[in-house]
């Protein structure tokens, strides 16, 4: 079962985990919780972070992306949320929930899906400190985190 | 054909997106933002930096050579930037 879910409502954690053990054949679930980041010593605090994404071909961006960790780890299981909208320091932007019958495949899989989802899904933050907005550029790290999963 | 602008070339283009009928010699991704970079000086503006643009044709990311002859929708925008930490 894949579970993609795109939009500016709250992240619910465990809504999500009770959706995705509820499918049969799991013996472990792995998640990842991405959360605004709360930088108090960086030129003021971030007020607002507003994420934009292209609507429709984000969803099928991590639709593929669960389908393909799904077919490489045997997954019962994969869910990706995104926040998209204004939010605030200490929200969570991204939920990754894996589930497998065992532990090692859970686990590679969701590092797997954060990972590849940084550069593979239309997402664009745009940071607003001291009343000041910016448009956060891509980082070299990630795209070699990405590249690494092959 | 609908042309789709995100994130900082949405800001500097001036508008989310716009319909244009480009000449049949307007062929591959790169020539269209040739052609889209004359349309104003805010799109000039958006366009002058190649390398940190990037394309999707008909909803499939592709790079500068890729052909629009037969494209409904075209996105141009900066290199993504989602996920968290």
């Amino acid at each position: 079962m894949i579970r993609v879910r795109v939009g500016p409502e709250l992240i619910d954690p465990a809504a999500e985990h009770a959706l995705i053990e509820a499918v049969p054949g799991a013996g472990a679930v792995a998640s990842f919780v991405g959360l605004v980041r709360v930088d108090p010593g960086d030129g003021g605090d971030v007020a607002v972070l507003e994420l934009e994404h292209y609507p429709g071909v984000t969803e099928r961006a991590l639709e593929a992306l669960c389908q393909a960790a799904t077919d490489r780890w045997t997954l019962t299981a994969a869910t990706v949320v995104h926040r998209v909208g204004p939010m605030r320091p200490g929200e969570r932007i991204v939920l990754v929930l894996t589930a497998a019958a065992h532990r090692a495949a859970a686990l590679d899989a969701c590092a797997y899906l954060i990972d590849r989802l940084k550069i593979d899904a239309p997402f664009w933050k745009r940071e607003t400190r001291g009343g000041k907005a910016t448009w956060v550029e891509p980082r070299a790290e990630d795209e070699a985190r990405a590249a690494g999963w092959g | 054909m609908n042309i789709l602008y995100f994130a900082w070339v949405r800001e500097r283009v001036g508008v989310a997106e716009e319909d244009v009928a480009p000449p049949p010699e307007v062929a591959t991704v790169g020539a269209l933002i040739d052609w889209l970079a004359a349309r104003s000086g805010g799109h000039a503006a958006a366009f002058s930096e190649r390398g940190r643009l990037r394309a999707a044709v008909d909803g499939c990311f592709v790079g500068p050579d890729a052909p629009v002859g037969y494209a409904s929708e075209v996105a141009i925008f900066p290199p993504v930037t989602g996920g968290a930490a």
